[in-house]
């Protein structure tokens, strides 16, 4: 047992200033409130993860023996409500960009300290409320809210789901309202646009996504509740209300959303790689106007969910064209990782082997949604499987990878502990493993046409689902290893150096954990992002 | 008497380098937040443009029952309302605390003479039987698409409603810290991002008016 004692007297950082249960709660440190936000997302997606095990427990047989067809449809629906809006969205952009954010910058906070609280405080409400709307009956919607069902035919929590979403919502403009205020206004001396790590310009683009977005996500969720409430409203055909409107409104939102979940893996995803293959990061500038051009047209695209729906064929085809246009800054960003990578030395450390799983999962996905784009293709495939496999590779594949491997990276400056290298690594290769044996038959089922949300299937399909549950099987495994080995870490890992990967970015030039203030007086920056030169060679742990 | 420095500093959070900073960074949230209030109201607007699109003679009967002047006055309110905000701040600037709050305080008060009259409204439309659901009694033409207009009148003017009762709260707590002199020339942010709040509303008072209260005009 080689535990390395801790220094005998331990500098004082944001850690161990106080210990109080109030100091928490009350805290408006930016980087507790990104631990209490990891906290929280984490218990949130193991309850979305429960409510996946059992949507895989019923499919591994044809019929629909497990459970009814109602709580079946409970299920999908707790699981896609509680991932997307309670895990995914917060993931990445209010732990690890609430903590990194300032420190990237060579900031004391963000902008508005206690609006960063009171953001945490509402994800916690909106989270309490969901988790009522669980324990009280569920909701049976599905996460997308579809009117009428939603706003008249569904005897479910419909409303507390809604406001719960609400609530979180503006958690997540909070966070995005903050970010953008903090890097426009708080950099460094010397901390020029042209010299942010890539890091912060992703999290600009999400941020823009956030506040742009979220607002009408949640002015059509409220009319949907107001609708529900006094049976009627602005989707009801009744009164000449047309229910394709709420499509529409719902998805201006929940298809940039995607991209408040991939960009800010993308943000890790270009921190990790540079550092992994010690180079700069190939075409810096066109990988940060990648992130912002992301942002912009993933506001033109939302109708390609509805080519079935009933919008023009002339609707159609454009928003089928301005589909396949975010396939190009997405590619530049792939691109240039490789490129990156190319001739780089590289070392195969945890956060990198979660880096290149994100390439070469997000490819993967990215490449699907170019079928779906297309208008043919998405008819047969359209609410089968094959659409599930779609952006699972993309919301689990892409931004869940990207999330540990920002996790993995930064857990030395978070903690002051190492993470167990080799523990690291099995449980990347395992997650890498059980992901792929998870959705990538779903889309060979998806394309035979498996439909989806239902808790029953011919035969035929039985294998390919037997399949995907035992990846699932050992998905779950590689996620729980983290879970144990980072908490066994905090008290048995080898004590962090203060740049452990010797990377660039001014969060590594300060102590790890940070002190409270972040930096003992405000860093002058004056080497670009990347810049290898400007730190002393040390070697990388492995 | 405080040292000049000290004055320099008075209001300074502890994050931000300087009162510039501070000041930009108040300024820029609050831009940035009325962006996001533009997307919330911007859902509504869209749904408005689609079924008046839709329904065009139904928006025409909807407006004729609209009460025109009360309306009208309460525009005048709300534009003179921001033009006593805009006053404050320049007041506050000065240095001048006592003024500023007095300005805030008289445009709070035209908020709630603002709602007063939005109250009588919505009562008539209750008594004329202009509520869509149970309590409908117009008879007019495609009573439906009428309903859908009074439907969406509700719900905007209701949200703005809201809205102006945070502002109307807000302006009286920010003029009541004024009066206590808690704002310098340095030290001012709270009033100007109020203001900017305040001039949001109004603006999109704005839109709402002539969208709801003029269409029938146009026609004529
Ligand atoms: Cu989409």
């Amino acid at each position: 047992m080689a535990t390395i004692a801790a220094p005998a007297v331990e500098r004082e950082n944001y850690l161990n200033t106080d210990f109080r249960v109030r100091s928490w709660l009350l805290t408006t440190d930016h980087k507790r409130i990104g631990i209490l936000y990891l906290l929280s997302i984490t218990a949130m997606f193991f309850v979305g993860g429960f409510a996946a095990t059992m949507i895989r427990l019923e499919l591994l047989t044809p019929a629909g023996d497990l459970m009814s067809s109602d709580t079946y449809n409970k299920m999908f629906t707790i699981h896609g409500i509680v991932m997307v809006f309670f895990f995914l969205i917060p993931s990445i952009p209010a732990t690890l960009g609430n903590f990194l954010v300032p420190m990237m910058i060579g900031a004391r906070d963000l902008a508005f300290p206690k609006i960063n609280l009171a953001s945490w405080y509402m994800y916690i409400t909106g989270a309490g409320l969901m988790m009522y709307v669980v324990l009280t009956g569920g909701v049976d919607t599905g996460w997308t809210f579809y009117v009428p069902f939603s706003s008249t035919y569904s005897n479910t929590h419909v409303i507390a789901a809604v406001v719960a979403i609400f609530i979180a919502g503006f958690s997540s403009i909070f966070t995005g309202f903050n970010f953008i205020v903090t890097i426009h206004r708080m950099r460094a001396p010397g901390m020029t646009w042209s010299r942010l790590p890539l890091f912060i310009w992703s999290h600009y683009a999400t941020s823009v996504i956030m506040v742009l977005g979220t607002p009408v996500v949640a002015i059509a969720l409220t009319l949907v509740a107001l609708e529900r409430a006094f049976h009627m409203g602005i989707f009801d055909p009744r009164l000449g209300g047309d229910p394709l409107l709420f499509q529409h409104l719902f998805w201006f939102y929940s298809h940039p959303a995607v991209y408040i979940m991939i960009l800010p893996s993308m943000a890790v995803v270009s921190e990790v790689v540079s550092t992994f293959s010690r180079k700069r990061v190939f075409g810096y500038a066109a990988v940060a106007l990648a992130s912002i051009a992301i942002a912009v047209l993933g506001f033109l695209v939302w109708a390609h969910h509805m080519f079935v729906a009933g919008i023009s064929a002339y609707a159609a085809l454009v928003f089928s064209l301005l589909s396949y246009f975010v396939a190009v800054p997405s590619a530049i960003k792939v691109f240039n990782w490789m490129a990156t990578m190319y001739k780089g030395s590289v070392s195969l450390a945890t956060p990198m082997l979660y880096a290149m799983g994100f390439i070469g999962l997000f490819t993967m996905g990215g490449m699907t949604g170019l079928y779906l784009a297309a208008l043919g293709i998405d008819v047969h495939v359209h609410d089968t499987y094959f659409v599930i496999a779609h952006f699972h590779y993309i919301m689990v594949g892409g931004a869940v990878m990207g999330y540990l491997a920002g996790i993995h990276f930064w857990w030395p400056k978070i903690s002051g502990r190492m993470y167990p290298e080799a523990w690291g690594k099995i449980a990347a290769a395992t997650i890498f493993i059980g992901f792929n044996l998870t959705f990538f038959p779903q889309f060979v089922l998806g394309y035979l046409g498996m439909p989806r949300r239902y808790h029953a299937y011919p035969p035929e399909f039985q294998v390919l689902n037997v399949m995907s549950t035992a990846g699932a099987s050992i998905l779950a495994v590689g996620y729980v290893l983290p879970l144990i080995y980072l908490l066994w870490s905090l008290r048995y890992g080898e004590v962090a150096p203060d740049n452990p990967w010797a990377a660039t970015g001014l969060e590594w030039r300060t102590p790890s954990p940070p002190p409270t203030e972040n930096f003992p007086e405000t860093p002058v920056v004056t080497w670009e992002a990347y810049d290898y030169s400007s730190v002393a060679e040390v070697p990388v742990a492995r | 008497m405080h040292d000049s420095s000290a004055v320099a500093t008075h209001g300074l959070r502890h994050h931000f380098a300087d009162m510039e900073q501070q000041r930009a960074s108040a300024t820029l949230g609050m831009w940035v937040f009325l962006v996001t209030e533009i997307m919330f109201f911007g859902g509504l607007f869209a749904a408005y443009l689609v079924y008046r699109t839709a329904h065009y003679d139904a928006w025409v009967i909807g407006s004729e029952h609209m009460n025109f002047w009360l309306g009208t006055i309460n525009t005048v309110i709300l534009l003179c309302s921001s033009l006593l905000v805009a006053l404050a701040v320049h007041a506050v600037q000065v240095g001048q605390n006592r003024m500023c709050a007095i300005y805030l305080w008289i445009a709070s008060a035209m908020g709630v003479a603002f709602l007063a009259l939005k109250g009588i409204e919505y009562h008539a439309h209750f008594v004329e039987g202009a509520v869509p659901g149970a309590l409908w009694k117009l008879a007019v033409p495609d009573p439906r698409a009428v309903q859908m207009f009074f439907y969406i009148y509700f719900v905007m003017t209701g949200l703005h409603a809201l809205h102006v009762t945070i502002g109307v709260a807000l302006l009286a707590v920010i003029g009541w810290h004024a009066a206590r002199g808690r704002y310098s020339p340095v030290y001012y942010s709270p009033v100007h991002v109020s203001g900017l709040y305040w001039h949001f509303v109004d603006v999109v008072w704005i839109f709402l008016y002539p969208l709801l209260y003029l269409i029938a005009h146009k026609k004529a």
